[in-house]
């Protein structure tokens, strides 16, 4: 990857995004493609129709190599993170968060136990400090950037069908499966609510893998806009908006992500950045909490919107909001006092100085299809 | 046709002036998908803002290209803000303005100013 002038990375298939007419923006330090010519609104609704290809090669792929042993690197790992490690089979991913002393969530990262090592992907805008604090917080690991990969993702009902065209074997994987198929690293997984998976390609060899999926039946790239409007109909959190070091997992409606091992009376109970809020926000409830939220008019409200309770009471914050092209709405997502959380509260957000109803809502606002 | 440098057209229907945005600018904005029109029958200045268009990427502002009365609206654009980006220059008008003077008009930009603007 090569710096530009203005500082910004070039991704490796920069060259293909440009092909095929993508419109590249500056994102997390990259220049990347935030749509094609089809616009977000078609690539969101080809993604949950066909298929999508999402270039992520800007996330921090990461090996994390044991110096004495996998259990020695499985708990330092969960040194930093409320999540169980030990636990996690080989040829599985899992869902992770590194937390601060204050519970607050520094990144949240997929991990995959590969027998003699952990495979991590994290976000793009955090690598290098997440790169640190692993380096720091694990002395006894060798943390090793992977920074001759690109990263594709594969989402929607096309997918198993496209994939398993160029890797026989990938339909029979199951949801947060991981294989190493030769030089290729396979994740059935993605972060658009739908089927599909994650792959790891060398460098010399991403772009001709790119090309022989767009040449598949109903695929077609997708670019970071609609990327963003399927993971909000999906529920999922963007990092530095949706959670960030001041919003602890439990407010974050992430506790799914924390295993009972990790929990109050758990085996390894406690242990990690935190613990002391996150284990009494488990026990007696959080302050506020991440919900999704409806606005009852077409309206979009996005980020930053300040909540209301229908008495004129500040009650939270919009994090993420836009339009939902599947729903076919406008939808956000948003913390809200845990007293207005509950699903059917009816609050106010402010759209240009109108107070505009808006109800809690669950999530995700459409419905997953991952394969169990 | 006449524009505006925030990429508005405008033309002159009998005594009227109808009032969209330019193809250009429905292509930047993207899918557009919720339109707030001004009432009609609103006396408007130049550079007021007077319809709020949300794209799927942002939220813009259209403002009145020239001082007038707002007399009609395009309702639907409420109903279907796709309509933005499927004819811009057509079906797709915002609002309808009786000016005092047509005058004013001859000082906005004309068809190749425009693309010029753009290009």
């Amino acid at each position: 990857m090569a710096d530009l002038n203005d500082g910004l990375l070039r991704l490796g298939l920069h060259d293909l995004h440009v092909a095929l007419g993508g419109k590249m923006v500056p994102f997390a330090g990259y220049e990347m493609p935030v749509q094609y010519p089809d616009g977000v609104m078609k690539e969101h609704l080809h993604t949950r129709s066909a298929a999508g290809l999402f270039d992520v090669s800007h996330m921090g792929q990461v090996i994390l190599r044991p110096k004495a042993g996998m259990e020695a690197l499985k708990l330092a790992f969960e040194a930093l993170m409320p999540v169980d490690v030990l636990g996690l089979a080989e040829g599985r991913q899992r869902y992770g968060l590194f937390t601060n002393d204050t519970g607050g969530i520094l990144d949240d990262l997929m991990f995959t136990n590969r027998g003699d090592h952990l495979y991590v992907v994290v976000n793009a805008a955090c690598k290098a400090a997440d790169i640190a604090h692993m380096t720091a917080g694990m002395p006894g690991v060798s943390v090793e950037p992977v920074t001759d990969r690109a990263l594709l993702a594969l989402q929607g009902p096309g997918a198993q069908a496209a994939l398993e065209a160029l890797l026989p074997g990938v339909a029979a994987m199951k949801f947060m499966d991981h294989r190493v198929i030769g030089d290729v690293w396979v994740s059935r997984s993605g972060y658009t609510g739908e089927d599909g998976y994650e792959i790891s390609v060398s460098d010399p060899k991403a772009e001709d893998f790119a090309r022989k999926l767009l040449a598949q039946p109903g695929v077609a790239p997708i670019g970071l806009g609609a990327r963003d409007s399927l993971r909000l109909e999906a529920g999922l959190c963007l990092y530095g908006h949706d959670i960030d070091t001041t919003t602890s997992p439990v407010e974050a409606n992430l506790t799914w992500a924390i295993q009972k091992a990790r929990k109050a009376g758990g085996a390894r109970e406690g242990g990690f950045p935190g613990a002391a809020r996150i284990l009494k926000e488990l026990a007696e409830g959080p302050e506020r909490l991440r919900v999704g939220l409806k606005p009852e008019g077409r309206a979009p409200m996005r980020e930053g919107v300040e909540l209301f309770a229908p008495d004129g009471t500040p009650v939270g914050r919009v994090t993420s909001g836009g339009f939902g092209p599947s729903v076919n709405a406008p939808i956000a997502m948003g913390y809200v006092a845990r007293s207005h959380a509950t699903t059917g509260s009816v609050l106010e957000g402010v759209v240009r100085g109108k107070r505009l109803p808006l109800t809690v809502t669950d999530l995700p606002f459409h419905p997953t299809s991952y394969k169990r | 046709m006449k524009y505006t440098k925030d990429h508005e057209w405008l033309r002159v229907e009998g005594d009227l002036v109808v009032v969209g945005i330019t193809e250009h600018a429905a292509t930047q904005l993207g899918d557009v998908v919720f339109v707030e029109l001004p009432e009609p029958d609103t006396m408007v200045a130049e550079g007021d803002e007077v319809c709020v268009i949300e794209s799927v990427k942002a939220a813009s502002d259209i403002l009145a290209p020239v001082d007038g009365e707002i007399v009609a609206v395009n309702q639907k654009l409420v109903d279907n803000p796709g309509l933005v980006n499927e004819d811009p220059t057509g079906a797709a008008w915002f609002f309808k303005m009786k000016l005092d003077d047509l005058s004013v008009l001859d000082d906005l930009m004309d068809e190749d100013e425009y693309q010029e603007l753009i290009g």
